[in-house]
């Protein structure tokens, strides 16, 4: 298998459609029409590569030079691999996130919480040769939201990733263990199969939870693997 | 085997991230036929998308030290993205039964939003290059919707394409 070789298809389930009725925002942003299934060419295979000599990292999020943000210390750490295991390395990770009260540095947030000077709210890592990653920021606070009645956003990170290709971008959110939110939350619960949403929830890890300092959580994330088996290779033939 | 991780929205508050300086592709040095790629998007009732992410990338020219390929950009208060980038040559197509395969000129777009719960995928094209009738890609597209993917001249060097992401100008969106 190359490194040019084509992305495998998402597996049945794993990822949300676009018009999911519980999230009202998709009902007019979704496509009514049928996708048209290309095959991977060399601009799906291919994707940018961010080194931190140009998109410098950020690994600590918990602080501004004048001061300390409010709230719960954490660390975060994981690895990026593929759908065979293998790490991803040296791909740029981006992140964004409200701060401990739930407010995000943003304009368009109007959520009656206060901003915390502290607290910018995003940050870019980069994993090392084996795939791993690892920052410092704060527990995000739950926020409202219009989506319906009482609704309110479980704790979240935001996520980007790039991958090798640019058919491996993805977008996606880490949730905490425990959060009694979940069950409720539209953006969560858009996944047909329950265990895709579940690899979504980072745990708790005293390993990763450091004494007098913060706590660690885990969160590993997969990307799309290159196929070499006889299905890819039919659905390249379209 | 282990399953790639789910799609979740880019959400509303993506801007934490934004950093205008990436719509110029050519901002590392990168030098040849520069080009303004622009458009407009809507969504199913016609209302402009005021909060999108959008991204492209294009194989061709290839990356280099002074060229990602890569770029982002936010809709503004109009619904408009604005991208500055140079313009790209023929690319081979995916192999497959028909032999190998040359692509038009063309870029890779996605729109990431609130509401757009994984990436909507699309590609523009340039009105009159050669090669549109035998691209692979546009070769799937029902010809009555092939022009949401083709972008027009308004002005020496600017390329304009409205998306629209639901209703009768639908755009194409691909599975890739
Ligand atoms: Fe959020």
């Amino acid at each position: 298998m190359s490194d040019t070789a084509p992305f495998r298809p998402p597996v049945p389930g794993s990822q949300p459609e676009y018009d999911v009725k519980i999230y009202g925002s998709t009902a007019l942003r979704a496509p009514s029409q049928p996708l048209i299934r290309i095959a991977q060419s060399i601009t799906e295979r291919t994707g940018p590569h961010f080194s931190p000599a140009r998109y410098p990292s950020n690994i600590d999020i918990s602080k501004v030079a004048s001061g300390e943000a409010q709230g719960q210390r954490i660390i975060v750490e994981g690895h990026v691999r593929d759908e065979d295991g293998r790490p991803v390395p040296h791909t740029m990770i981006e992140l964004w996130q409200a701060n401990s009260c739930g407010r995000y540095h943003h304009e368009g947030d109007q959520h009656d919480a206060p901003l915390d000077q502290h607290f910018q709210g995003s940050g870019r890592v980069f994993t090392d040769e084996n795939g791993k990653y690892r920052y410092t920021s704060i527990k995000p606070g739950a926020y409202p939201w219009r989506n319906h009645h009482n609704a309110w956003r479980p704790n979240h990170i935001h996520y980007s990733l790039f991958g090798p290709g640019f058919a491996t971008r993805l977008i996606t959110q880490m949730y905490f263990e425990g959060d009694p939110l979940l069950k409720y939350d539209p953006i969560y619960n858009s996944l047909p199969d329950p265990a895709a949403a579940a690899r979504l929830i980072a745990g708790f890890d005293i390993n990763l939870t450091e004494p007098e300092w913060a706590l660690g959580y885990r969160f590993d994330v997969t990307l799309r693997g290159r196929g070499a088996t006889p299905f890819e290779d039919a659905h390249e033939e379209h | 085997m282990p399953i790639a991780t789910a799609s979740q929205t880019i959400g509303p508050y993506w801007h934490l991230l934004r950093d205008d300086t990436w719509s110029d592709l050519t901002r590392f040095g990168a030098t040849g036929d520069v080009i303004t790629l622009q458009g407009r998007i809507t969504d199913g009732a016609g209302n402009l998308i005021t909060d999108a992410c959008v991204e492209i990338w294009q194989s061709s020219p290839p990356v280099s030290d002074v060229f990602d390929g890569f770029g982002r950009a936010a809709s503004n208060a109009e619904g408009l993205f604005s991208f500055k980038t140079l313009r790209p040559e023929p690319v081979p197509g995916a192999s497959g039964p028909m032999g190998n395969t040359r692509q038009a000129p063309h870029i890779a777009l996605t729109i990431l939003a609130r509401g757009v719960t994984k990436a909507l995928w699309t590609r523009i094209y340039f009105q009159g290059d050669a090669g549109h009738d035998e691209d692979p890609v546009l070769s799937l597209i029902p010809p009555a919707r092939r022009n949401t993917l083709i972008a027009h001249q308004t002005k020496p060097g600017v390329w304009h394409l409205d998306i629209a992401l639901q209703g009768a100008s639908e755009t194409v969106f691909f599975e890739i």
